[in-house]
């Protein structure tokens, strides 16, 4: 039997956030450093990769998903053209499957076929490719509250076989209607990494992944801030590469942790 | 851009060491086999659904898996109790895969066995059914009734969920949901988890089950035919919707114990059409970016590909759309045997990977290339490699396509050894 290798590595190129009331990782950054909140911050994200119109009517977790997906590679300077991606959430859209369960109770043939495709759990990573033109690889996961470490596996995964760069994006909405009695879900999040390969000639922060029996990290200040939300397990790797934390562990399902070790150059 | 085969380069394939399908065919491999065989469709008058759904009563013919209602889950899974899952415990029970998953526990570790499963809808019709009959809590809004005040039943990773209570493994776990690639990307996802060193084994495949969401959205679209679907034919009008449940194990060649059966996965490719949410790249550059990329990291050439399960969902635009592509890619390859096989079991959507592939092994395993059923008048756009047939004959690489709204494209290469 071969050898279990249980560590990943990847440089950090790119991060980008977006919660109700910080909506840039710069406003993430400042309120971690201080515990401000900017004034007459943006209440919707406004994903630039979608024209005028399609902007406007995009499901909200369309809308922040690409927002922080088009942030994301800005800064590591990537062409979104050119990444695979994963899209990890945990419910995808729950007001659209408000919407369509509703409709379904009260007049099956009435239901818009466009929010039939966009109910689909790939519509973010779908509307992203084609708004970027990309035609490499998009998944979208769901590994319930450990969505974001198991994107992040496969996202490092990629890598090892072989990708220089995958694009990694996490994100939920909040829950409406009935759906509110089985998810205490509330207010929007996303967040998105662009991962490199570690042996690129890459800057930003490196990681260092292993996988195995642990529970997650504590929440810090992003995790106090937008805790309500169901993509909430990913903020401890926020809150640290904010801080400039060397450690943190990630919810990866029943008694596992995905523990990452950063060092800043 | 860059063409795919640039890109990717060969892998170490993969054996297959169990492999199952449970379809509007039957239960297990042996029904699955004996309906291709004799051309006999799943096919049925749509008797789908209660309440409203049924009261719309559309007018298609769907695959139903008989035996769904009767099942009864063990007491340890009855908190998690819905259609879905029943089909996924079903589904596991044959072919010895829930056998063999226990042997991979004991061999490996739980911990060193992923799962990746694909699925569109998950158990939505817990959902769906929750909207039908609302309670009222102390504030007077309405609620969940409290039978399905279940989070887990109403989440995508509701499969996911389950198959990890259901087999006790507990290494990587994903549902991966991209409408109809799903269960064709589980094998992609799961290669990679395994190659990075993150797990020795994995069990990967897929399951859906009809629900009011598919019926009425697909209807929504006008993508659904009355009669049974037609793929490929010239008057095709539309799918005929379908639901499914199907598993595969990999493992390593040099750590499996049972590569008797010297079936392989051998390449995997993945693309996106950046073209259209819910219709295809007119010309197929996904579909054909996919398929390159597959037959690149198998390290074999196109005319190497004996059989081509087809996604061929007999909408007029997705099989106008792969007949291009295949003729481009196997241009030279006239005798190549490629088919869409939804005319037996309807478009099992996010388990049409692991049902088509499970098909592609089955030719692999015995010869038998299916063709299509009901088909008879070939769309202009057919090139000679898309048959209507049945057809027998040993083949060394059979492959699968499995396309999905949003553009998501996978395409699989096996092969036997």
């Amino acid at each position: 039997m071969s050898m279990p290798i249980d560590s990943l590595t990847a440089r950090i190129e790119g991060i980008a956030f977006w919660s109700n009331g910080l909506p840039s990782w710069a406003d993430a950054q400042a309120f971690v450093a201080s515990g401000a909140l900017p004034e007459n911050a943006a209440t919707k994200p406004s994903p630039q990769l979608l024209p005028p119109n399609e902007r406007r009517r995009a499901p909200e977790s369309v809308a922040v998903a690409l927002d922080v997906a088009l942030a994301a590679c800005a800064m590591a300077n990537r062409d979104p053209a050119t990444l695979p991606s994963v899209f990890a959430s945990t419910h995808g859209d729950l007001s659209i499957t408000d919407y369509m369960c509703a409709t379904l109770a009260d007049d099956p043939r009435a239901i818009s076929p466009t929010k039939f495709h966009n109910s689909v759990h790939n519509a973010a990573a779908g509307y992203w490719t084609i708004g970027a033109g990309c035609m490499r690889a998009a998944t979208a996961i769901s590994a319930y509250d450990a969505s974001f470490a198991e994107g992040l596996i496969d996202a490092l995964a990629q890598l090892a076989d072989g990708a220089e760069s995958v694009l990694l994006v996490g994100y939920d909405t909040g829950a409406t209607g009935p759906l509110r009695s089985v998810h205490a879900c509330t207010g929007l999040l996303g967040g998105a990494l662009v991962l490199t390969r570690s042996d690129a000639n890459a800057s930003g922060p490196r990681l260092v992944a292993s996988l195995g029996d642990g529970e997650a990290s504590a929440h810090g200040p992003l995790g106090r801030h937008a805790g309500g939300n169901a993509m909430a397990p990913m903020l401890p790797v926020f809150d640290a590469l904010a801080a400039h934390a060397p450690r943190v562990a990630l919810h990866a399902g029943p008694g596992r942790a995905l523990t990452l070790a950063f060092a800043y150059d | 851009m860059l063409s795919a085969t640039t890109r990717v380069s060969q892998v170490t394939p993969l054996a297959i060491t169990a492999y199952t399908a449970t379809t509007a065919l039957g239960h297990g491999r042996d029904a699955q086999y004996a309906a291709l065989r004799a051309r006999r469709s799943g096919l049925r008058r749509n008797d789908f659904g209660e309440g409203t759904v049924a009261a719309a009563a559309l007018e298609t013919w769907i695959g139903r898996v008989e035996g769904v209602e009767d099942l009864r889950l063990p007491d340890s899974l009855a908190d998690i109790d819905c259609r879905n899952n029943r089909l996924a415990w079903l589904a596991l029970q044959q072919d010895g895969v829930f056998e063999a998953t226990q042997a991979l526990r004991a061999r490996y570790g739980a911990e060193r066995v992923a799962i990746a499963i694909g699925t569109s809808t998950s158990s939505i019709g817990c959902s769906e059914e929750a909207y039908t009959r609302f309670e009222r809590d102390a504030d007077d809004a309405l609620v969940f009734p409290a039978d399905l005040r279940r989070p887990l039943l109403h989440t995508p990773h509701s499969l996911g969920h389950f198959l990890q209570r259901a087999t006790g493994l507990r290494g990587p776990c994903v549902t991966v949901a991209t409408a109809c690639s799903s269960s064709a990307k589980v094998f992609a996802q799961a290669a990679r988890t395994i190659r990075a060193g993150l797990a020795d084994a994995a069990l990967v495949g897929g399951v859906d089950t009809l629900c009011g969401s598919v019926l009425f959205g697909f209807n929504a679209l006008g993508l659904v035919s009355e009669r049974p679907c037609l793929p490929f034919d010239a008057r095709r009008d539309g799918l005929s919707l379908g639901e499914a449940g199907g598993y595969a194990i990999l493992e390593r060649i040099d750590d499996a114990d049972d590569a008797r059966i010297g079936l392989r996965l051998c390449g995997y490719g993945e693309s996106s059409d950046a073209h259209h949410m819910s219709t295809p790249h007119p010309e197929g550059l996904g579909a054909r970016n996919a398929m390159e990329e597959a037959i690149a990291r198998a390290g074999i050439a196109p005319s190497d590909v004996g059989y081509l399960n087809l996604h061929g969902t007999a909408t007029p635009a997705n099989d106008t759309v792969e007949a291009l592509a295949v003729a481009g890619l196997f241009a030279d390859h006239p005798t190549l045997h490629a088919s869409s096989t939804k005319g037996w079991t309807g478009h099992t959507l996010g388990a049409a990977g692991i049902v088509e592939s499970v098909f592609a092994l089955l030719a692999l395993e015995h010869g038998l290339l299916p063709g299509m059923l009901g088909s008879e008048q070939r769309d202009p756009a057919c090139g000679p490699q898309i048959r209507f047939d049945n057809a027998e004959g040993e083949i060394r690489y059979a492959m699968n396509n499995s396309f999905g709204f949003g553009g998501n494209n996978c395409s699989l290469v096996f092969g036997r050894v």
